[in-house]
C-alpha cells in the first residue's frame, strides 16, 4: 500500500512543479527577448527577500491570499467557480468598515462584530449568484463576474462622501472613517522599523485547518466532494445538490469576506480607495496552484506573496516589476495544462498497475474459481 | 458437458500449432472473408483477448456469442483497429494486413455499426451519410443517387431526406448500415444491433441482413442472444473468457448447448430454488404517475403569465405531456423479488427514481414498510433501508476517481461504519472497505486505488456489497449483471437470493430475460409507462415475455404448461 500512496505524493507534486518550473523558464525567455539580463532581477528578488521588513509583508501577504484561495478552493471542490472572490472581498471588507466605525464595542466584541459582517456581506454577494443559479439556472462564471462589477460600481457609490464615505482633511483620498483601537487586531510587533505581522494572519492558518477538517472529516465535506466529483451521482447518494451549491456559495463568500480582515483590522482600520483589490482574481490562481488543498494552497499563496513583495524594488534597478505578472499569468496556464496531463498520467498508470497486481496475484484467485 | 455433441467442432487448440488453422477452417474454397489467428490483447483490469482464432466464410453471417465481458467487443474493436492486438495475424480475404487505425479498417472494407449509434439527429439522413465521405460522392446529386440505389439494392428503405431525429431505432440502424455500405464495406460488424430493438424490428433486421448477404457480403454479428443468433446465422463461434471455445452449426445446435459452451461446464443458473415469498407487503407503490419533463419546466413559467393566450393553452399542452409513468401500482412482499420486463426507455429509470426520490411524481403514494415515503428525501429513504443497484454505475453508483473506501462511504455517508455525528470514520471504513473486497471477491489490489482502475465486474461486485451491507429492506436492482462476467454474475445472484431468503423485497429490473425469468417470483411487464402484463416465471417464456413487451400481449400472461397459475410465488416447480 505504500508504494500507491508515494506514488500518489509524487504525481501530486508533479503537477505544480512542472507549471512552476515551465513558468519560470518562460519568464526567462521573455526577458531574454526584451534584451534583459534573465538572471539578475530573480537574484535581486531572492536578495530582497533577506530583509526583515520584506519577510513580515510577505508574511501578511501571505495570509490575505490564502484565505482568499481558500474561498475559491471551496468552489472548486464542488465543480463551482466562484470568480466573484474579489467583489464578494472589496464589498465585504467595505461595509464592515463601515459598521466597525460606526460602533462602539469592548475589544474582542467589536472585532467580533466586523468579522461577522464581513462574513455575512460576503456570503450575502455570493449567495446571490447562488440563488440565480439554483432557481434559474444561471452559471455562477457569469454572474459572479457581473457581481464583481456591480460591487465595484457599489462601493464606489457608498464611499462618496454625500452617503458614507469620510473625506480625511488634506486628502483627495475617500475612507469609511477609523474603527476605534477596540476594533484593531493585535497582531506581533517584529522589532522597529520590521513591521507588524498581523494577527489575523494565524486565524487565516487556523482556518485552512478548519477546511481540511470539514471538507476530508465531515459528512457535510464528503456531500460537497461528492457532488464535485459526480454530481449524478451524489444526488443518487442522496445529496441535494441544489441545497450543495447554494451552501458551497455562502461558504465560499463567506470566506472571501474575511480574506480583507488582515489588512482591514490589522493595518488600514479603515476602508478606503486604495484597498488592495485584485485579490481575489490572484486566489484563483493559488488555489489553482495549490490544487485545491489546504498546504498546497499555503505554499503557493506563500510563493506569490514572495513574487509580489520582492519584486517591488526591481524598478530601482532597472527591470521592469511587471515580469512577476507575467510569472503569475503564465503559471496559471502553465497550471491547468500540467494537472490535466498528470491526471491523466495518474490514471492510466494506476489502471496499468492494477492490472498487472491482478495479473500477478490473480491465478491464484482464478484457480480457486474453478474449483469453487 | 462431458461428452462432446456431434454437432460441435473441436475447439481450436489454445496453443497455436501449425496445423491448427487447419482444423479451425470450414471448407473454404475461396479464401475466408476474414481469418484471425492467434490474437491476444492485455488489458489492465480487463477480461483480455486470449489466442483467438475465428475463420468468416465470404458471403456469411457469422455470429460471434459469448457472455458480456467475454471479450467480444474487444476482438470486433481489434479488427475494426481501434485497438492494436499484442500478437496474432489478422487476414482479410486471404491477405494478412494490419491495422493502426479505423481508416485502415475501412480501405480494406470492413465497416462497423456501434451499439450506440453515431449519427447527429439534426442532420438529414443524407448529410449524415456523406459526412465524413465527401470525397466518394460528393454531397449533392451523385451522392443522393448513390445512397438511393444502396437503399434499394438492399432493401434498407431508407428516406435521404428525412431528419434523423425523427427516425425510430430501427431506421437509425438501418442508416449506420447505409453508412458504412456507402463507405464501401463488403465486411460488416454489427455490435449487438437487437439489444435496441424490438423482436418485430429483429426480424426485419434479419430480413436485411440475409440480402447482404446474397448480394455477396459477410456480415459479423455480435450477439449474446442465442435464440437470435440461430435464427440468422450461418457460421457460429463462441467465445468464453477471452478465447475462442468453439464454433457451433446453428442448422443442430440448440440454445441450450450454446448456452453451456458459452459460460463453461457449469452453467450459472439465476433459477431461485425454494419461494420465501411472505404476505407482508415491505413496498406499495398505487397510482405513482409522472408526466414528461415539459410539465415540470412550464410550470415556473405560467407563473410569468403569458399575455398572449395562445402562450397558455402551448404550455398546458406541454404540462399534459407525454405520461413516463402512468398510474403504476405495485406491491412488493418481503422475500420476494418482482421482476419488470420491457424494453428499455418505457419508464423503468424513472419508476427508479421515483422509487428512489431522484424525481417528483405528479400522483401516486410510495409506502416503504408501512411508512409513507412519497415525499421523503433520498437520504432519508435511504437511511430508511432502500438499497440502489443503479443502472448506469459510473453516473450513479461511484465517484471514479476517488478510492474504493471512499466510494464504500458514497450513498451511506450517515450511516454506521462511515461516520459518527457528523464526523466520518474513515478507519472504520476502510476496514468495512476491506471486508467487503473480501467477502465480494472485488479483485482489486487495495482500497485505496480508483473506482475506476477495476473492471466493470469488479466495480458492480463492489457496489453490491455496499448496498448489501447496511442490510436494505428493499433492494432496486436495475440490470446487476450488466455487463459482468459469468463469475461475478453468478455471485451477485447469490448475493441478490441470500438477502432474499432473509426477507428482502427486491425490484429486479433486466434487459436479461433469462435473468429475470430465472430470479424473479413475480412478473410485471412495462410498455410506455404503464404495467400491461403480469406473468408467472414459472411458467412463462422469453419469447411470450418479449412479445408483451412490445405492447403485443396485454393482461395475465399464461404459460403454455400451466394455464392456470394463480400464485406466481409459488416457484417449488422449479
Amino acid at each position: 500500500m505504500m508504494k500507491f500512496d508515494k506514488d500518489k505524493l509524487i504525481i501530486g507534486a508533479a503537477g505544480p512543479v512542472l507549471a512552476l518550473v515551465s513558468s519560470f523558464v518562460l519568464t526567462m525567455l521573455v526577458l531574454l527577448a526584451t534584451g534583459l539580463d534573465p538572471i539578475e532581477p530573480i537574484r535581486l528578488m531572492i536578495d530582497n527577500a533577506g530583509f526583515s521588513d520584506i519577510q513580515v509583508l510577505i508574511v501578511n501577504q501571505t495570509g490575505i491570499y490564502y484565505l482568499a484561495a481558500l474561498a475559491v478552493a471551496i468552489g472548486f471542490r464542488m465543480n463551482l467557480f466562484n470568480i466573484g472572490v474579489d467583489g464578494q472581498y472589496r464589498l465585504a471588507a467595505m461595509v464592515s468598515a463601515l459598521v466597525g466605525a460606526s460602533i462602539e464595542l469592548p475589544g474582542p466584541l467589536h472585532i467580533l462584530v466586523i468579522v461577522l459582517t464581513a462574513m455575512l456581506t460576503g456570503a450575502f454577494w455570493a449567495g446571490i449568484a447562488g440563488i440565480l443559479k439554483t432557481t434559474r439556472g444561471v452559471s455562477e462564471v457569469v454572474s459572479t463576474i457581473m457581481l464583481n462589477a456591480i460591487a465595484t460600481s457599489l462601493v464606489a457609490w457608498l464611499i462618496l462622501p454625500k452617503n458614507f464615505g469620510v473625506q480625511p482633511e488634506g486628502s483627495n483620498n475617500l475612507t469609511t472613517g477609523e474603527i476605534a483601537e477596540s476594533g484593531w487586531f493585535p497582531g506581533i510587533d517584529m522589532g522597529e522599523g520590521n513591521g507588524v505581522i498581523y494577527g489575523f494572519t494565524f486565524v487565516a492558518l487556523a482556518l485552512g485547518v478548519v477546511y481540511w477538517f470539514v471538507l476530508n472529516r465531515t459528512r457535510f465535506g464528503f456531500d460537497l466532494r461528492a457532488t464535485g466529483a459526480s454530481e449524478s451521482a451524489a444526488q443518487a447518494s442522496g445529496v441535494d445538490a441544489k441545497r450543495m451549491i447554494l451552501t458551497s456559495m455562502l461558504l465560499s463568500g463567506a470566506l472571501a469576506g474575511l480574506s480583507g480582515m488582515p489588512t482591514l483590522l490589522g493595518e488600514t482600520h479603515t476602508y478606503s480607495l486604495d484597498f488592495p483589490v485584485g485579490v481575489g482574481f490572484t486566489a484563483i490562481t493559488i488555489a489553482l496552484l495549490g490544487r485545491n488543498h489546504p498546504v498546497g494552497i499555503f505554499f503557493a499563496a506563500l510563493l506569490f506573496a514572495f513574487l509580489e513583495k520582492t519584486s517591488s524594488s526591481l524598478d530601482v534597478a532597472g527591470y521592469p516589476k511587471e515580469i512577476t505578472k507575467i510569472m503569475q499569468g503564465i503559471i496559471v496556464i502553465a497550471v491547468v495544462v500540467s494537472y490535466e496531463l498528470v491526471r491523466r498520467y495518474g490514471l492510466r498508470r494506476q489502471q496499468q498497475k492494477v492490472g498487472e497486481e491482478l495479473a500477478a496475484g490473480g491465478a491464484l484467485k482464478t484457480d480457486k474459481e474453478v474449483a469453487a | 458437458m462431458s461428452q462432446r455433441h456431434d454437432n460441435f467442432a473441436p475447439p481450436c487448440p489454445s496453443a497455436p500449432t501449425p496445423s491448427g488453422q487447419g482444423e479451425c477452417a470450414i471448407n473454404a474454397s475461396s479464401p475466408p472473408a476474414v481469418e484471425l489467428h492467434g490474437i491476444t490483447k492485455r488489458f489492465p483490469g480487463v477480461v483480455a483477448n486470449k489466442d483467438i482464432a475465428i475463420t468468416v466464410r465470404k458471403g456469411t453471417v457469422h455470429a460471434l456469442i459469448g457472455e458480456n465481458g467475454a471479450g467480444k467487443s474487444t476482438l470486433m474493436k481489434i479488427l475494426y483497429g481501434m485497438q492494436k492486438p499484442d500478437e496474432g495475424t489478422i487476414a482479410i480475404d486471404g491477405e494478412q494486413v494490419t491495422f493502426s487505425s479505423p481508416g485502415d479498417a475501412i480501405a480494406r472494407g470492413i465497416g462497423m455499426v456501434h451499439q450506440h449509434f453515431m449519427l447527429a439527429d439534426n442532420l438529414t439522413v443524407l448529410e449524415n451519410v456523406v459526412l465524413g465521405g465527401e470525397k466518394l460522392y460528393g454531397i449533392g446529386a451523385k451522392a443522393r443517387r448513390k445512397i438511393q440505389e444502396i437503399s434499394d439494392a438492399y432493401g434498407l428503405g431508407v428516406r435521404p431526406d428525412a431528419l434523423v431525429e425523427d427516425l425510430g431505432v430501427a431506421d437509425r440502424q438501418r442508416v449506420e448500415i447505409l453508412k458504412v455500405l456507402y463507405r464501401g464495406a463488403r465486411i460488416l460488424i454489427l455490435d449487438e444491433p437487437t439489444a435496441v430493438l424490438v423482436p418485430q424490428e429483429v426480424d426485419a433486421l434479419f430480413d436485411n441482413l440475409r440480402e447482404l448477404k446474397s448480394e455477396g457480403l459477410t456480415v459479423i454479428f455480435i450477439s449474446h442472444k442465442l435464440g437470435e443468433v440461430l435464427k440468422v446465422a450461418d457460421d457460429i463461434t463462441v467465445i468464453r473468457r477471452g478465447t475462442t471455445v468453439g464454433t457451433a452449426d446453428p442448422k443442430t445446435a440448440t440454445t441450450k448447448q450454446l448456452a453451456e459452451l458459452m459460460v463453461g461446464t457449469e452453467l450459472p443458473s439465476p433459477e431461485t430454488r425454494e419461494s420465501t415469498v411472505t404476505d407482508v407487503p415491505m413496498l406499495q407503490v398505487t397510482g405513482l404517475t409522472l408526466t414528461e419533463a415539459g410539465a415540470a419546466a412550464a410550470a415556473p413559467l405560467t407563473t410569468a403569465a403569458p399575455p398572449d393566450p395562445s402562450g397558455a393553452v402551448a404550455l398546458q399542452e406541454i404540462g399534459a405531456g407525454r405520461k413516463l409513468l402512468d398510474d403504476i401500482s405495485l406491491t412488493i412482499h418481503k422475500g420476494e423479488i418482482l421482476g419488470i420486463a420491457g424494453v428499455e426507455g418505457n419508464g423503468q429509470t424513472e419508476l427508479i427514481e421515483a422509487l428512489m426520490g431522484m424525481n417528483s411524481p405528479d400522483a401516486g403514494v410510495i409506502t416503504l414498510d408501512g411508512k409513507d415515503i412519497s415525499t421523503t428525501p433520498v437520504r432519508k429513504r435511504r437511511e430508511g433501508g432502500i438499497g440502489y443497484i443503479p443502472e448506469d454505475r459510473h453516473r450513479h453508483g461511484l465517484l471514479l476517481e476517488a478510492p474504493l473506501w471512499e466510494n464504500r462511504i458514497l450513498g451511506h455517508v450517515t450511516e454506521a461504519p462511515n461516520s459518527r455525528r457528523g464526523v466520518l470514520d474513515p478507519k472504520a471504513a476502510r476496514k468495512d472497505t476491506e471486508r467487503i473486497v473480501r467477502e465480494y471477491d472485488v479483485r482489486t489490489p487495495g482500497i485505496d486505488v480508483t473506482a475506476a482502475s477495476l473492471s466493470g465486474g469488479n466495480q458492480q461486485k463492489l457496489i453490491v456489497g455496499r448496498e448489501m451491507s447496511h442490510a436494505p429492506k428493499f433492494l432496486i436492482a436495475a440490470h446487476p449483471t450488466r455487463g459482468v462476467d459469468v463469475g461475478a454474475q453468478a455471485q451477485i445472484w447469490d448475493a441478490i437470493r441470500d438477502a432474499r431468503r432473509e426477507g428482502l423485497a427486491v425490484l429486479l429490473i433486466s434487459a436479461d430475460l433469462d435473468e429475470l425469468i430465472g430470479l424473479s417470483d413475480t412478473l410485471k411487464v412495462m410498455y410506455r409507462g404503464r404495467f400491461v402484463a403480469d406473468a408467472d416465471p414459472a411458467t412463462i417464456t422469453p419469447e411470450q415475455l418479449g412479445s408483451a413487451m412490445t405492447g403485443a400481449a396485454t393482461g395475465r400472461l399464461e404459460g403454455t404448461d400451466a394455464p392456470s397459475a394463480e400464485h406466481p410465488e409459488d416457484g417449488d416447480a422449479r
